[in-house]
Parts: C-alpha cells; sequence; structure tokens
C-alpha cells in the first residue's frame, strides 16, 4: 500500500524516478488521480516552497524538487484531463520586456504548477501585446509579470494598460513580482497582486482566483 | 588585477534605503571600508531606485568622491542616470568606468557617445538582443563584434572591458566553466583587450556563498581575469588574489605578497 507521504518526502527530495514510481503504484491501487496529485505533489511542492522561504533548502534542491514534481505530473496528467479535474486557475506568466532575468519568473511558474495552476510560460522578454495575446489564446485567469530592472519595469504597466484597452482588464487578474518590485509600485500601475517571493505568489494567486469568483 | 568594490549597490534593501534618504555618514562610510580593503575603485549602482535614477547617481557619485580618491565605475542600464554620475565626475582622480554596454543597438547607440565624450573605460557584456548565450562560442562572437564596433569607434583597446556575463551555478552547473572558456578565448585573440567579471553572482541561490566566491576568483585569475567587482572587504577574498597572483608570476620578487604581509592582511 503506497503513502502518499512518501510520495511527497520523495519529491522533497527530488528523487525523480522514486516519484514516478511511487505515482505509477498508488494508480495501480486504484487511489483517484486528484489525489495523488493533491496529497502527494501539491503538498510536497508546498514544503519545498516553505523550506526555501526559511532558508532550510537552496535553489538547486527546489530545481531538482521541480523535476521530481514534473515527473509524477507526466503520469497524471492524462488521467486528470480524462476524469475533468481542472486546474486552480491558469496563468500566463513572463518576464517584462527588454528583462532578461528568468531565475525568479521559472521559480514562480514552477511553485504556481506545484500549486495546482496551469501555467503558460512565455519566456523572457515578452511584450503587453505577447501577453494579451496569450490571455486571449489561453483564456488565462491570471498574468504573471516579472522584472528584475528599474528600466522594465515600466513594462509591467503597459501590460495592464492593453488589457484595459481590449476589454478584458475585469476579467483577468495581474499580478507582478521581482527585485525592485513593491506594493506601492503594482497599485501605482493598477496591478491586482504583488508577491514578494515564489511560496507567496502561489497564495496570491488563490487570492485573485477568489476574487474572480472563480476558485 | 583591478579590484571595484561592490557594495554600493541598491539591490541590498538597507542601501537602497540609504540612497533614498541621502545618509551621506552611511555611503561614506561604505566607501571607505571598501577603499581600505584594498578596493582600487568603487561601483556605483542603483539599479533597484525607480524614481530619480539620475539625481540620485549624481548625489552618490559626489558623495563618494567626497570621502575616498579612488575612481568610480558608474554602474547603470540607463543612459540618463550614466550622464548624470559623469557630469559631476571629477577627472582628476583618473578614468571612470562606465558599466555597461551590450550588443544591444539601442543601449549602444545611446551609451558610446558618453564613453567618448567623457574619455570613459567601458564595460562590454556579452548579451544581445537575444539575450545572453548559453555556450562560449557565441559569447566571443558577441564580444568580437563589441570590440570592433567599439574600436571603430575610436575607443582604445585598453579602455574596453569584456564582462562574459557569470551567471549563478546553481541554476547552470556549467555557469562559471562557460565564463572560465570565455575568459580564455578572449585573451587569445585579444590580449589587449581587459575582462572583468562581476564575481558575487556565481554563488547566487546557495549557502556559505563567500567560499564559493573565494574559488572562483582563483580560477577565473587563472584564466585571465583582469578586473573583478567583487566584496573587498572580505580579507580572504583579497589574500586570496595576492597569493594567486604570485603564483601566475604577475607580483615580481613577491612584492605585493610580502607587503600585504607586513600589513597584516594575509
Amino acid at each position: 500500500m503506497v503513502e502518499l507521504k512518501e510520495l511527497d518526502e520523495a519529491l522533497f527530495r527530488g528523487e525523480v524516478s522514486k516519484v514516478k514510481e511511487l505515482t505509477r503504484l498508488a494508480l495501480q491501487e486504484g487511489i483517484d488521480p486528484k489525489e495523488i496529485l493533491e496529497q502527494g505533489l501539491i503538498k510536497g511542492m508546498a514544503v519545498v516552497g516553505e523550506k526555501f522561504k526559511s532558508n532550510e533548502i537552496f535553489l538547486p534542491e527546489v530545481l531538482l524538487a521541480s523535476q521530481a514534481m514534473h515527473g509524477g505530473l507526466e503520469i497524471l496528467q492524462p488521467l486528470l484531463v480524462k476524469s475533468a479535474v481542472r486546474a486552480k486557475g491558469k496563468v500566463v506568466i513572463g518576464t517584462a520586456k527588454g528583462d532578461l532575468h528568468d531565475i525568479g519568473k521559472n521559480l514562480v511558474a514552477m511553485m504556481l504548477k506545484g500549486g495546482g495552476f496551469e501555467v503558460v510560460d512565455l519566456g523572457i522578454d515578452v511584450s503587453a501585446e505577447k501577453f494579451l495575446k496569450a490571455v486571449q489564446e489561453h483564456e488565462a485567469d491570471i498574468v504573471g509579470i516579472s522584472a528584475l530592472l528599474t528600466t522594465t519595469m515600466i513594462g509591467m504597466g503597459e501590460v495592464v494598460t492593453v488589457l484595459e484597452e481590449a476589454g478584458l482588464r475585469e476579467k483577468v487578474r495581474v499580478m507582478i513580482g521581482g527585485a525592485p518590485v513593491t506594493q506601492e509600485f503594482a497599485e501605482e500601475i493598477g496591478a491586482d497582486g504583488y508577491a514578494p517571493d515564489a511560496a507567496s505568489a502561489v497564495d496570491k494567486a488563490s487570492e485573485l482566483m477568489k476574487s474572480l469568483g472563480r476558485e | 588585477m583591478l579590484i571595484i568594490g561592490e557594495k554600493i549597490n541598491s539591490s541590498r534593501k538597507d542601501i537602497k534605503e540609504m540612497v533614498e534618504n541621502k545618509n551621506k555618514n552611511f555611503i561614506q562610510e561604505l566607501a571607505r571600508q571598501q577603499v581600505e580593503g584594498g578596493a582600487e575603485m568603487l561601483d556605483l549602482n542603483i539599479g533597484t531606485i525607480r524614481k530619480g535614477e539620475p539625481e540620485s547617481m549624481r548625489w552618490l557619485v559626489e558623495t563618494v568622491q567626497e570621502a575616498v580618491k579612488v575612481p568610480l565605475c558608474i554602474d547603470s542600464p540607463n543612459y540618463a542616470a550614466i550622464q548624470a554620475g559623469l557630469e559631476v565626475y571629477d577627472a582628476n582622480r583618473g578614468e571612470p568606468l562606465i558599466n555597461s554596454v551590450t550588443a544591444e543597438r539601442e543601449r549602444l547607440e545611446l551609451i558610446l557617445p558618453l564613453v567618448k565624450k567623457y574619455q570613459c573605460s567601458v564595460v562590454a557584456l556579452t548579451m544581445s538582443e537575444k539575450g545572453i548565450p548559453q555556450d562560449a562560442k557565441e559569447r566571443l562572437e558577441i564580444a568580437h563584434q563589441l570590440i570592433k564596433k567599439l574600436t571603430a569607434e575610436g575607443i582604445p583597446l585598453e579602455s574596453i572591458y569584456i564582462d562574459p556575463l557569470t551567471l549563478p551555478v546553481s541554476t547552470n552547473i556549467q555557469s562559471a566553466n562557460i565564463v572560465l572558456e570565455t575568459l580564455r578565448g578572449i585573451k587569445d585573440s585579444y590580449p589587449g583587450v581587459k575582462t572583468i567579471i562581476g564575481l558575487s553572482n556565481i554563488s547566487y541561490g546557495l549557502p556559505q556563498r563567500r567560499l564559493i566566491n573565494q574559488a572562483f576568483v582563483v580560477l577565473a585569475l587563472a584564466n585571465g581575469l583582469e578586473a573583478a567587482i567583487l566584496d573587498s572587504t572580505d580579507q580572504r577574498i583579497m589574500a586570496l588574489i595576492k597569493s594567486t597572483n604570485l603564483l601566475l608570476g604577475k607580483d615580481e620578487f613577491c612584492k605585493q605578497y610580502l607587503q600585504a604581509f607586513r600589513e597584516g592582511r594575509l
């Protein structure tokens, strides 16, 4: 009998093959894919996020845990789709136009996936138009924008503007982050949320889903 | 090796506050400590201050110049901030270093006239519109382009500092190797051009960062590094640089090493 606790522990240690094996075993034993996802993978990534925030584990360990999570997710995904388990929400994410720094953005994307969100990663140097197109194409709930430079932060405001012009502003929430970004700046450009780190970003995204009435 | 003090950088929260509040004593003390530790130039980076970066840079240059005599490295992607800093720079203390240009055309075209007007040295990052190349080969390709362009504009080879861009080893285990290979490649093709790195980025995301920085500076020196932006108040790093230079045959009669010993710096 597979204990899902074992699964989230293997994920925490970044053991990709063990996570895959335990996920398969759990499925063979008839455990609901949704439960494996929530009690195994999501719970495991939540611990990873917390420990990273409190400096008990380090960046490479988060990356490894995330690989392990993907290993499990790959196996679960087709079954989750079949049984119509919906993601918590859909997030379109990228770095602001002109900004090539993506460590923070990648971490947030990982933690969001680990938190049960569907993530569309647009990569680096993403123009406002590209964000808009992705929101329309994927019917995203949330747009996540990251910037490390004060010179590229301005691009975040442009995303808010193009969403307004396209008449989509009410349908989608905008959250931002990155070293120079503050809550004050978020309010200034009319973004809906700011998160200081990757673990808080998941909480913030959940909060924004609630405000959309789509939790 | 040119030692550039890294500490006046607003990505550190306390520094950001001190610059925003124009805390003269704090900044001047930080400048003195770094020079005392062995910095021969100080880097001024206030990239995380969004409102009034030019004005803050001007204040910072004036404030630091009042406290120490070393030349300064004006570190910003923002053309206006660089210009503001250079306007009040005291040329008597030696050539300032502009940090930085890239192969991105817009940035290059805005900053190049400043390099010429104020007779600065300039840091050129090996990245282009397409971002930072994953391997040394492409970074060298960009370095060649930059050197060609800068020398064509009349900037002397020895005023060009190529920065191969140090990314954290925590997100790509080959990060240090890529930098070392690029450093070697640059020195092979252009012995006259200078090389520079920002040292501390290598250890981002890991515990005991100093240890990694210390090992990296030794490796980088052995592969052709000539200038580094680093923590000059870290005595271990400074002593390692001295002993590595000695081993690389760059310290005739072990003069600098022995002087450091007598000053209690080893």
